[in-house]
């Protein structure tokens, strides 16, 4: 059983053929090149209740800049440090990082256009309404609450001119809004709006409402962003750095089995092959859950390669203590691997507690290593214990037939 | 049969060289912060030909702004490492540009940026993880331990497993502290991770001795004394005690010489970690107890 479930997982987590092609591994942006960009965002000018929906719409627009550098995946996410809230931006294989840089840096640009005619003839003349001229956007409710969700918008005093003349030039015409040149909304003009203040309203779902306001918000910018971290890997650098850990991965496990079966002979055999399911099941999860491996992610999973077999060291030297007591070799490795767990569980259990903590008080590098290091003391507790266990039982009943 | 209670004082004083030597040099030297505790720029690029770092910096130096600039080559040559101060991304352009006219081929390999508001907060947070660890660890051993309390009390075992877990936490410490001073190797927050893995490392192998002198207590029931129960211990549990972490420190040499040169370091702060684990699992902690049970012997146990 184990055995074929191992051949299963072999194939799943190759790279190439079978398993590259219904999974393929999710790789740092340390290894296959790429950057990791942290931008602190400037809230200061910014009432409390709003921060939330400036933030977002800030995150909005990143995302769709990066997009358009056609990067697989890219995140953007906002997070808190020291008070201060900061956009994350992780853009794996860019080639040009310089150019996305200079991008994201842009003030985000609402402009506001005129439409005309229609269908496949649509224009959109320029205006001079921009998002400079917007003081702030919000959701609201039509009747007070028994309609649905709308958007209001605040203009300035110049843009509430703007605005004016604009929507009595267009009244039952379209109006379009432009995002960084890209359509978001065109909504119709229903009459002329004066005093500031306008609605748009339409069948939004809260999110599309919501969506818009952080729209409208990021192009009024009232929170200029600075790049304050910013970590860049070339793909050369990063699969240089992939490469030579799989090298040190292989010879480490080399090592760590020549030396298991000369020192103790059939059993270490039997623990090398153990430990040889134990890396093909623990990359098998790490593609499932899945884990996106770093540079320092694969760096704890080699540790663990030497940490596995300790399990089985510490039950190999139990029955040769049975033995010495004159239990028979069937009995004393019963007793073996009862009486060693409380040792492999205590001393497992102090990494453990180093990897949890690790994980949840650090940030993105040192996580992946301190995830590889916990999901590979778990299974390599199981490994241990079962695989080896089973080898030995499996080898026992062949040699009483024999 | 080992007789570490025997010749506790010979292996006791190599440790206290050892950590004294380490704590000398912590205070002494200290550590030279890398950027991520100081805030600043690490960019490591390749240049064909491999000329001198000499005129690798005198050329960075020459750059508005970057007269501080430090470069280090690498691998002969493969590529260097140029440190400075934080800058913005126009500034990073600039460097950008007049490398690439002074040396044709010029490649940027990495580029790392560290702010004033982030470094603050890796600073905080390392040393939360170590608070966290430090007491995650110290509850476990109580734990551990609880039930164990002759002839020593079980907080005398956890005490001696604190002991020995600065003691392998100290001398790795050390030792980056004097490279830091002979050949300006940083710190960063790898090595504080390091650091924390090897103390959970080294709690392993002092559990398993102690775990053993605690059933042989129990068997014995008395018929022999303390110092034979634990050089008993300390010998039957020497076979694993050094090969859990000889099996280790075979992964840590070939990621250490094999692995990418950006976690050398790290490897480094490990594999000297582990080691002196074996040796205070084995050399320190065992004779440590021994000693705090000499010191509380009544008389008329003679």
């Amino acid at each position: 059983m184990i055995l074929l479930a191992a051949i299963v997982a072999g194939f799943f987590v190759s790279p190439v053929g079978f398993g590259g092609k219904v999974r393929p591994w999710k790789l740092g942006l340390d290894l296959i090149g790429g950057a990791h960009l942290t931008y602190n965002v400037d809230l200061s000018q910014v009432p409390d209740a709003d921060r939330n929906l400036v933030v977002n719409g800030l995150r909005d627009v990143i995302e769709r800049r990066v997009n358009n550098f056609g990067v697989a995946e890219p995140q953007v996410y906002s997070a808190q440090a020291q008070g201060q809230t900061q956009l994350v931006v992780e853009l794996a294989g860019v080639k040009d990082i310089g150019a996305a840089i200079a991008q994201i840096g842009e003030t985000p640009f609402l402009e506001f256009k005129e439409v005309q005619g229609e269908g496949t003839s649509t224009q959109y003349l320029p205006t001079d309404l921009n998002g400079r001229f917007i003081k702030s956007a919000q959701v609201s409710f039509a009747n007070s609450g028994v309609g649905g969700p709308q958007v209001s918008i605040v203009f300035n005093d110049e843009g509430a001119k703007k605005f004016e003349e604009l929507t009595a030039r267009n009244i039952n015409k379209p109006l379009a809004i432009f995002l960084d040149g890209q359509l978001i909304e065109a909504p119709t003009v229903q009459e002329k709006i004066t005093g500031g203040s306008a609605v748009i309203t339409g069948r939004f779902s809260l999110n599309e409402a919501r969506t818009l306001a952080e729209r409208f918000n990021a192009g009024a910018l009232p929170a200029p962003i600075t790049l304050v971290n910013q970590q860049t890997i070339s793909p050369a650098l990063g699969a240089d750095s992939l490469h030579k850990a799989i090298v040190a991965g292989l010879a480490g496990t080399l090592i760590v089995m020549i030396f298991m079966i000369f020192y103790y002979g059939w059993f270490g055999a039997v623990a090398s092959a153990a430990l040889l399911i134990y890396i093909i099941f623990s990359l098998a999860i790490f593609k499932l859950v899945p884990v996106t491996m770093t540079l320092a992610g694969v760096a704890g999973f080699i540790l663990t390669i030497g940490m596995a077999v300790d399990a089985n060291i510490l039950i190999f030297e139990r029955i040769k203590e049975e033995k010495q007591r004159g239990l028979t070799k069937t009995s004393s490795v019963e007793e073996g691997f009862r009486r060693a767990w409380n040792s492999i569980r205590d001393s497992n259990t102090s990494t453990i507690i180093t990897a949890l903590i690790l994980y949840y008080f650090t940030s993105s590098f040192v996580r992946g290593f301190a995830l590889t290091l916990l999901l590979g003391v778990l299974v390599s507790l199981f490994s241990a214990i079962t695989t080896t266990r089973l080898f030995l039982q499996v080898t026992e009943k062949i040699e009483n037939n024999a | 049969m080992l007789n570490v209670t025997g010749k506790k004082y010979i292996y006791l004083t190599i440790a206290a060289i050892l950590v004294g030597s380490s704590l000398a040099a912590i205070t002494t030297w200290g550590f030279k912060p890398g950027i991520d505790f100081t805030g600043g720029t690490m960019w490591q690029i390749s240049i064909p030909g491999s000329p001198s770092a000499d005129i690798v910096a005198q050329t960075v130096s020459s750059i508005k702004g970057f007269e501080d600039a430090k470069v280090t080559a690498q691998d002969n040559g493969a590529s260097y490492m140029i440190r400075f101060k934080e800058t913005d991304e126009n500034g990073h352009n600039t460097l950008k540009a007049e490398l690439a006219s002074k040396f044709p081929g010029f490649q940027e390999l990495s580029y790392q940026s560290i702010g004033p508001s982030v470094s603050a907060e890796l600073k905080k947070n390392s040393y939360t993880a170590i608070v966290l660890v430090l007491l995650g660890i110290s509850l476990y051993i109580a734990f551990a331990f609880r039930q164990v309390s002759r002839p020593v009390s079980s907080w005398t075992y956890g005490f001696i497993t604190l002991v020995s877990l600065f003691h392998d936490v100290a001398v790795p410490a050390g030792l980056l502290s004097v490279l830091g001073h002979l050949k300006g190797v940083e710190i960063d927050t790898n090595f504080i991770v390091a650091l924390l893995v090897v103390m959970g490392f080294s709690v392993h192998d002092t559990i398993v001795v102690f775990d053993r002198i605690r059933e042989n207590l129990i068997l014995d029931r008395g018929r022999h004394t303390f110092a034979e129960t634990i050089n008993r211990s300390v010998t039957q549990t020497l076979a694993r005690s050094i090969n859990t972490s000889l099996t280790l420190v075979f992964v840590l040499v070939a990621l250490y010489f094999a692995g990418p040169a950006s976690l050398k370091y790290f490897m480094l702060t490990l594999l000297v970690g582990t080691i002196t684990g074996i040796y205070s699992s084995v050399f320190v902690a065992s004779p440590l107890l021994h000693l705090a049970e000499g010191s509380k012997k009544s008389p008329v146990k003679k």
